[in-house]
């Protein structure tokens, strides 16, 4: 027990301190009978972790129990756990998918990819590139020809990505 | 299945965070395990497995079983109170492998038992069920109604299928029983303690292999948390041995989860929960057994991983921090392309290999001669002769590398040609035949391994990966960039890179007139070839007629007439680049090939160049020995004249040398000197073109167009002077040929290698800003081969083209006889044979040996026997290499359709399915639940070694993609069967033959 869990709370402490300091208005001062605090999107997306991050309301939207981005600390706890270096790669796929899937429709369709790829690149692409690169993505990695890429698919063609895991993490 | 299956991908994914608790996986653990159970027991417990198997799947749900599970149960315990010893011993054979849960409970059971042995194990049992039951209960409501529904379905299919599902798994299995088997063996003769602890362990070693202990892991937490530790605690006292050690391995269970809790995909309210619980067990239980050992040590260790890891990202930091200018280069990279980025890393290549270069010429020459050998002024050759001595220090003359340069350490006559010098006896003018030759060797050796490297790395450009565009769209974001001025850059990059990967995409779709473009390029390659072979006249005319004018009288000649090479030479470098280019146009290439073709067309032309500067200094360097001799013979005449005037002056045959101060010595011309001359203002006059093309042709430029846009008539940044693209073919070329002069003329003048390491310092910090200031991408952004081998490849022909001149010279012309190390002998070489004649005698014998032709011509032929059986053998790796990628991308291919086909894409074959006679309804779910695990763990597996290539990918696909048709066969006739060997050979079938399979 000990050593792992005390970093643990460590981790969260600072984290809550985060919170705290993200938006100290929100934060009681007694957190005996565990109230139910949540901070809004607007507010973490400004942490140093995420605010250069292109998907970061994503992420945020993603983890909050509520879809809308309202962080309550376990939330933000559970974001930060996902995103730590030594989560496994199975976890990390499952939430990549889903911050991906912008739309929520648990698939990535193509209106998914071109927020994705707009993120990326700032909107730079002209639309026919966006199609292209689009229409490529999908072709490449849609195993069922559905023409939008299931879990199944994404998580077939993340797990041979040689970055993915390197680059999928935050470190605090 | 496929249906269904994705069904349950979605819930899974709907789930996340809820309850993605790995259910699947779990689900095809439990498949594996109750089969391995109903193996095992098959002698004595058969009749009742079935029922307590379900039951023990079945804990979290299914109360209405508890009925029936409470039969089974007392029966089993009343087993126990007869024979608990030998049960224990057969608990070990046989339930090590059981579920986890089974395992943590029973110490605590057998516990109980022995103080309450008259009472029913049930009734303790099942408040504890009971209450897991209700902890897990509120996040895992989801879970349980699909396990529910799921156990019902399994319920229906009759056992027998279900065996021939868990058949599937053997490979696993196997493996897994062997090391279950093996730990087991050991386990039956050592005591209960150590017997327990070594199935447990081997245990979870076998399922780490399989990569299934998270499930495992999670399997063990959801049931483990429960087990009680209440009633246990007051009969601490009388735990025994077994029992102790029985709840150490809870304690080191729990602490397990503890520690890996971080990596389940729940919501933190759950695992918050889950580690409140164990917490308390563990701190209950570490005090009932006095631990503090094993605590103290786990938190050293745990540190010590972190420190580790910590110590390996600041040590990767540091390697990364330590490659020079990685960060500028990556940054030019982001927003230029990979294509301009590949200069720069071929600059920084070169760079390195002049540092080398530089360090032996430093080490081994300069430095010896500098500390050991006389100081200026001693003798003639370090001396600046009296006539010159007025103007020596002038800045003109410095700058032309006259005056006191001129007789310095930089060129070859400052040398003297002492054996050996200093009180080390150090054999310089050895060293200085040596490392000249030496570099040579080492530049060879260099570059050749460098393009082997590269070779190996493969692949002229374009990612042969198959999610080219996937990956760049999910995985180059790195999340770990928090500075804005990095995450711009990443933006940049990311958007070039999409860029490069868009062309090299567009030209793959391109399918035009295949006769109009071929014969474009043969047109285009014919104008070039003209425009080549002009050019190669008009420079022989011009030499021709420089040979002529030398004769002439320099006074009669007007300037033009006096420069006409080097106008020439200038005027051609500077019409032919973009003329080409021109033409390069007409064949519509990809870039980075068009790259390829204007780097060859221009590295001809400028050997052109090379070879005329080379014919015009051996013409110089002849009429220099010509002189030389002359002065040779003048010096030698009055020295004679001397000694006989001394000797019959003062008659003495001991005659003093002649007192004259080394300025007035009569001196050669020193030709070596001269062409080492030569070469460093070559190099100098190349550093100042190249930077002040830059600053005027780009920094200026752009200036110009940005600040005076404001006030033009016309768009400056749109319209014609447009800021400057990157030239990378002149860049490189540049590069090239400069090193060429640097390898020639390193042999003349040991000071050029310094020189030129300044200049690549320089050009690399001025080049990397100007081309961020004042350049813009090109058009089109493309992606550069990986590996640099096109410049290599120059760079090798550069260096066996300045290998042959310098050693011409070494061989053939004869040394200056007042000046550098070799000055006094016949020829260059002459210092290594008397060398070897100096030594002992048998190594003169063995070099004599050596250089017997009777042994060169053996060696030879041996060696070209080798390259003859090396080169075989590499075209037949490259043969079945590229069957390998053939073979995968059908394998792929095949991937790919399979999955079509098995998705109801066809309305009809569905229909037609559905009417098949023999379809029974009752074990397709059975058979559609299980295949979607081994589906996924399968690719899992197998997936991570893609070297396996051919056969791997085959069987995985067999494995993973028709993982129900083995079962089908019970169901159905045999008739459509044989159906996906086929289908996979072929990669692209018609559609419908295609469906009809695959459905079948």
């Amino acid at each position: 027990m000990g050593n792992k869990q005390t970093t643990f709370t460590e981790e969260q402490l600072e984290a809550h301190n985060w919170q705290e300091g993200l938006a100290p208005h929100l934060v009681p001062l007694d957190y005996t009978n565990n109230p139910d605090i949540k901070v809004p999107m607007a507010l973490i997306v400004t942490m140093p972790e995420l605010k250069e991050n292109p998907f970061r309301d994503r992420i945020v939207e993603t983890f909050s129990e509520d879809g809308q981005g309202n962080m309550s600390f376990n939330d933000f706890v559970d974001m930060f756990s996902a995103l730590c270096e030594t989560a496994p790669r199975e976890l990390k796929t499952i939430y990549a998918f889903k911050i991906y899937d912008f739309n929520r429709d648990n698939f990535i369709c193509k209106e998914d990819l071109q927020k994705t790829l707009n993120k990326l690149t700032k909107g730079e692409l002209t639309p026919e590139e966006v199609t292209l690169v689009c229409d490529k993505a999908i072709e490449e990695a849609d195993l069922d020809a559905d023409s939008k890429l299931s879990f199944s698919d994404f998580e077939n063609m993340i797990s041979k990505a040689p970055d993915f895991l390197s680059n999928f993490h935050v470190r605090i | 299945m496929p249906p269904k299956r994705r069904n349950n991908d979605i819930i899974d994914v709907e789930n996340v965070g809820m309850d993605v608790d790995a259910e699947p996986d779990s689900d095809s653990e439990e498949e594996a395990r109750r089969k391995s159970r109903n193996r095992r027991s098959k002698l004595q417990r058969k009749a009742k497995q079935v029922s307590e198997d379900e039951d023990e799947e079945d804990e979290d749900e299914a109360p209405r079983r508890r009925g029936r599970r409470k039969l089974t149960k007392t029966d089993d315990d009343d087993d126990d109170e007869d024979e608990t010893p030998q049960r224990r011993g057969r608990r070990k054979l046989t339930k090590t492998d059981d579920d986890d849960d089974d395992e943590d409970e029973t110490p605590q059971r057998r516990g109980r038992r022995k103080l309450t042995k008259t009472d029913d194990d049930d009734e303790d049992e099942t408040p504890q069920r009971r209450r897991r039951r209700k902890t897990t209960k509120p996040q895992d409501i989801d879970e349980d109604d699909e396990r529910e529904k799921r156990k019902a379905a399994a319920r229906k299919g009759s056992k027998a299928s279900r065996k021939k599902v868990s058949k599937e798994q053997s490979d696993d299995e196997s493996e897994e029983d062997k090391g279950r088997g093996k730990k087991s063996g050991r386990a039956v003769s050592k005591k209960e303690k150590e017997d327990q602890n070594n199935d447990k362990k081997g245990n979870k070693k076998g399922k780490d292999e399989e990569n299934k202990d998270k499930e495992n892991k999670n399997k063990t937490t959801s049931s483990s948390f429960s087990s009680p530790p209440s009633p246990a605690d007051s009969d601490e006292e009388s735990l025994s041995e077994g029992e102790i050690a029985a709840l150490k391995e809870q304690v080191e269970e729990k602490k397990k989860l503890i520690a890996t809790l971080r990596n389940k995909p729940w919501r933190m309210k759950k695992r918050l929960l889950l580690l409140k619980e164990a917490q308390d067990f563990v701190e209950k239980f570490e005090g009932a057994l006095g631990k503090g050992k094993g605590r103290r040590l786990y938190a050293f260790k745990v540190m010590m991983t972190k420190k580790l890891i910590k110590f390996n990202r600041d040590f990767e930091n540091f390697k990364t921090a330590c490659i020079p200018w990685e960060r500028k280069i990556k940054e030019v990279e982001s927003h230029f392309g990979s294509s301009v980025a590949s200069y720069f890393l071929f600059l920084r290549w070169m760079y390195g290999l002049n540092l080398v270069l530089f360090g032996f010429m430093f080490g081994l020459v300069v430095l010896p001669e500098v500390l050991m050998g006389l100081p200026y002024g001693s003798i003639p050759r370090k001396t600046v002769p009296r006539d010159e001595q007025a103007t020596a220090m002038d800045f003109s003359v410095l700058f032309d590398f006259g005056g006191y340069c001129k007789y310095s350490v930089l060129f070859y006559g400052f040398y003297n040609n002492d054996r050996s010098i200093g009180v080390l006896q150090f054999k310089l003018p050895l060293s200085y035949l040596l490392t000249s030759v030496g570099i040579f060797g080492y530049s060879l050796l260099v570059v050749i391994r460098t393009m082997a490297r590269n070779a190996n790395e493969g692949g002229d450009g374009g990612d042969e990966g198959e999610f080219i565009f996937s990956w760049k769209m999910f995985t180059s974001w790195d999340y770990l960039i928090g500075n804005p001025e990095t995450a711009d850059n990443k933006y940049a990059s990311i958007t070039t890179s999409f860029k490069e990967s868009i062309v090299d995409e567009q030209e793959n779709q391109k399918d035009e007139n295949i006769h109009l473009r071929r014969f474009l390029r043969v047109f285009a390659n014919f104008l070039i070839l003209c425009s080549l072979g002009g050019s190669g006249y008009l420079i022989y005319f011009v030499v021709k007629r420089s040979q002529d004018f030398a004769k002439m009288d320099p006074k009669t000649l007007t300037w033009f007439e006096n420069n006409e090479v080097e106008f020439v030479m200038s005027l051609l470098g500077l019409v032919c680049p973009p003329l080409f280019e021109t033409i390069a146009e007409l064949e519509d290439y990809h870039p980075r090939i068009a790259l390829k073709w204007q780097l060859a067309r221009i590295f001809a032309l400028f050997l052109g160049n090379l070879y005329t500067f080379l014919f015009a200094l051996f013409d110089e360097v002849n009429g220099k020995l010509e002189a030389e001799k002359s002065i040779k013979n003048a010096t030698e005449w009055a020295l004679h004249q001397y000694y006989a005037n001394y000797s019959s002056f003062y008659n003495t045959t001991n005659v003093p040398p002649p007192n004259v101060a080394p300025a007035d010595v009569i001196r050669g011309p020193c030709w070596e000197t001269a062409v080492g001359r030569e070469f460093v203002k070559l190099t100098v006059s190349d550093v100042q073109v190249t930077f002040l093309t830059i600053l005027v042709g780009d920094f200026l430029r752009a200036f110009i167009v940005r600040f005076l846009n404001y006030c033009w008539c016309w768009d400056l940044e749109a319209g014609f002077p447009s800021y400057g693209e990157f030239d990378i073919s002149g860049n490189v070329l540049g590069l090239v040929f400069n090193q060429g002069m640097i390898w020639m003329g390193a042999f003349y003048a040991p000071g050029l290698v310094g020189l030129n390491v300044l200049r690549l310092l320089t050009s690399m910090y001025y080049q990397s800003w100007a081309v961020m200031a004042c350049n813009v991408p090109h058009e089109r952004v493309f992606k550069a081969s990986r590996s640099n081998n096109f410049y290599m490849g120059m760079l090798l022909l550069v260096l066996f083209l300045s290998l042959l001149p310098v050693v011409y010279s070494m061989m053939t012309l004869s040394p200056s006889f007042d000046c550098g190390p070799f000055s006094g002998q016949e020829k260059m070489y002459d210092v290594v044979i008397d060398t070897i004649q100096a030594m002992p005698a048998f190594i003169g014998n063995i070099f004599t040996y050596v250089s017997n032709p009777g042994l060169i011509m053996p060696a030879i032929l041996l060696m070209i026997l080798a390259i003859y059986y090396l080169n075989t053998v590499s075209k037949a790796y490259q043969q079945a290499n590229t069957d390998l990628k053939k073979k995968m991308q059908m394998a792929r291919d095949d991937e790919k359709n399979r999955r079509n086909n098995q998705d109801s894409t066809n309305q009809v074959m569905k229909d037609l399915e559905d009417l098949l006679p023999n379809k029974s309804l009752a074990p397709t779910p059975v058979a559609e639940e299980k295949p979607l695990d081994i589906v996924i763990d399968k690719t899992r597996t197998t997936r991570t070694k893609p070297g396996t290539a051919g056969k791997g990918v085959e069987v995985q696909k067999e494995e993973s993609l028709s993982a129900p048709n083995p079962r089908r066969p019970v169901t159905r006739g045999p008739g459509p069967r044989g159906g996906p060997p086929g289908n996979m050979r072929s990669p692209q079938p018609e559609p419908g033959r295609g469906r009809g399979q695959g459905r079948r």
